[in-house]
């Protein structure tokens, strides 16, 4: 094996654990919320900006806890109001709300933050390479797949351990005897689009981080999660996150070879999933329809 | 799923007869009287080749239940098909935008079996990130489609109509053929939904279970469907071509998906004129916005939420119900 497909191999890694972590919020908030959480987006580039105004207060460790929770808060606030009001109609009412929502999202912020791109800074400790040799290795890249593993264990604990988190999982399964059952699963539908905001919120700082603030960023990392949840299948969360490291994989892999199809190669995997095994990796069979 | 909204029933349209002669003889003489309501001939265009592509979508959409994210693909190749036609390898604008249309609606073909693989809220997402491909390889493709900067470079000539008389487009030559391929596109639709394969549109609309246990082939007739509205959505995206003489990678993003879509919910997806409502609001309020204010997104955005929460049913549905009561 050459070196560079070994360089775009672990790129690919790295790239697909951040797509996991895109798709575990926008999966939770599909699987119990029965939306497609088109202002993800939004909040992603909302939450790296709060970031990028908190760091010179707090520092980036402390932006990089209090920000999400603000966009959290938010996310509180537009479920309560909004998208409530819409469980009882079809999931296309929502998709169009959450749509309209990031347009004036993404206005609110070409507003107070500028329309030009602005750099997140990071802590020097993480921006320089760990080895001359692998020169790919920078302590961010694997500081943001820490990350993505830590999110992603402590979501697993939550989901499995706590009482909130069985709660999710049963209304994921039957939300209409969770309801029989005494439990207020409007207060349980709040909680979890909260949680997936919060998450989107970390993925949105952590893409700053590299890539940079611009008013735009969420539409470009919205489409990967969305191929993530269709690949691994809807309604699986472990689905979600295998299904993001996949398309990760074969999106580095291929920038080796053809790079101007870096970002066709997932579709084109989605194509292929549809064709073989309609439900993704791990989706049920007719969930969601 | 349940159906959402109460249904306006499948017959509907066909009462107002008196109405549609009245939207013809509005839309003949449009140029006429435009200018004395602060109008012109290019926004005239542009609220006839969004309303076609609405209603194009909405046969999926408002009458076999299909949410479709993605049309917005469909678009953008007629767009693309027409603008390399005639940068390339014609000067017939006719030609072109068969062109364009077949490009659109045979892609549109070709996916459809795929697309309707599952329904509903996946349905939806199988079918931007379907179109989200073609938004990439427009970008990526710089050496055919001209990359982010989009295709430039073709122009509309005249039409030779018979020796030695052309038809000369302008904008208000334009805005007549605009008009013509407008009433070919409603017809067509028209003919279908009144047909036995529209009623069975609207069936699967109304309770797909039962139509698969009674022997229906329920994907085929929503990939029909969806085919259908793909060469509509296609020409429509070919004649937009002609209008700005350009083509953007835009005009294949799933913003203009969503912008069709909640032009047919805003007009009123169960209604056929539904979507030509919305597309006269939608285009005049754009237009206007973005002349006033920089955030016109926002305003955008605001229809969007203001008609999801307040207009379910959109304005004809509203209309309608009012008039009944």
């Amino acid at each position: 094996m050459n070196l560079v497909l070994v360089f775009n191999l672990f790129n690919g890694l790295i790239t697909g654990a951040f797509y996991a972590l895109l798709a575990l919020g926008l999966a939770l908030i599909l699987g119990l919320n029965n939306t497609i959480n088109f202002a993800q987006g939004a909040f992603m580039a909302l939450a790296a900006y709060f970031a990028y105004t908190l760091a010179p207060y707090l520092g980036f460790w402390g932006a990089l806890f209090v920000a999400p929770v603000l966009a959290g808060v938010l996310g509180l606030a537009v479920e309560m109001v909004l998208i409530r009001r819409l469980y009882k109609r079809d999931p296309l009412y929502s998709l169009l709300l959450t749509f309209g929502l990031a347009m004036i999202m993404q206005d609110a912020i070409r507003t107070i933050w500028g329309a030009t791109g602005v750099p997140l800074a990071i802590p020097s400790a993480l921006g320089h390479p760990l080895s001359q040799t692998y020169f790919f290795l920078t302590g961010y890249r694997l500081f943001v797949v820490a990350v993505a593993l830590v999110g992603t264990a402590v979501l697993f604990g939550v989901l499995r351990f706590t009482r909130l988190g069985i709660r999710i999982r049963a209304g994921n399964a039957d939300l209409e005897t969770v309801s029989a059952l005494g439990v207020n699963i409007y207060l349980l539908r709040t909680a979890n689009f909260v949680i997936g905001i919060v998450f989107a919120g970390v993925a949105g700082i952590l893409a700053a981080g590299q890539l940079g603030l611009d008013p735009t960023m969420g539409d470009g990392l919205l489409m990967p999660a969305f191929v993530a949840i269709v690949v691994g299948g809807v309604g699986s969360l472990l689905g979600s996150l295998l299904g993001g490291l996949l398309i990760g994989v074969a999106s580095g892999v291929t920038t080796a070879y053809f790079p101007a199809a870096s970002e066709a190669v997932i579709y084109l995997i989605m194509g292929v999933m549809l064709v073989v095994r309609p439900r993704g990796l791990m989706g049920q069979e007719g969930l969601l329809e | 799923m349940p159906p959402a909204v109460p249904v306006v029933s499948a017959g509907g349209w066909g009462k107002s007869r008196l109405g549609t002669v009245v939207l013809a003889v509005l839309l003949l003489s449009a140029p006429a009287w435009l200018p004395y309501v602060g109008g012109y001939n290019d926004i005239a265009s542009r609220v006839l080749i969004y309303a076609l592509a609405a209603m194009g979508l909405n046969l999926l959409l408002g009458f076999t239940g299909g949410l479709s994210f993605g049309h917005a693909a469909y678009f953008g190749l007629g767009s693309y098909g027409v603008g390399l036609m005639l940068k390339y390898a014609t000067h017939s604008v006719p030609l072109a935008l068969l062109c364009g249309t077949l490009l659109g609606g045979v892609v549109a073909t070709v996916l459809a079996p795929i697309a309707v693989r599952r329904r509903g809220i996946y349905f939806a997402m199988i079918t931007i990130a379907i179109g989200q491909l073609f938004y990439f390889v427009a970008i990526r493709w710089q050496a055919v489609t001209g990359g982010y900067d989009g295709l430039t470079g073709f122009s509309r000539h005249a039409i030779s109509v018979l020796p030695g008389v052309s038809w000369t487009l302008g904008s208000l030559g334009l805005y007549y053929l605009v008009l013509l391929c407008f009433g070919l596109g409603a017809a067509v639709l028209w003919m279908v939904l009144n047909s036995p394969i529209g009623h069975t549109f609207v069936a699967i609309r109304e309770n797909q279970k039962r139509l698969t246990f009674l022997g229906v082939r329920v994907q085929r007739y929503a990939a029909v469907s969806f085919a259908i509205s793909g060469f509509i959505v296609a020409l429509a995206g070919g004649l937009n071509a002609l209008l700005d003489n350009f083509t953007s990678p835009n005009s294949l993003n799933y913003t203009l998906s969503g912008d069709l879509v909640v032009i047919a919910v805003l007009g009123g997806m169960r209604n056929f004129w539904g979507p030509f409502v919305g597309a006269a609001i939608f285009v005049l309020v754009r237009d206007y916005a973005s002349t006033v204010t920089d955030n016109w997104m926002s305003v955008i955005g605001l229809i969007f939420i203001l008609s999801v929460l307040f207009f379910p049913l959109g304005i004809m549905g509203f209309l309608q119900r009012k008039g009944k009561q």
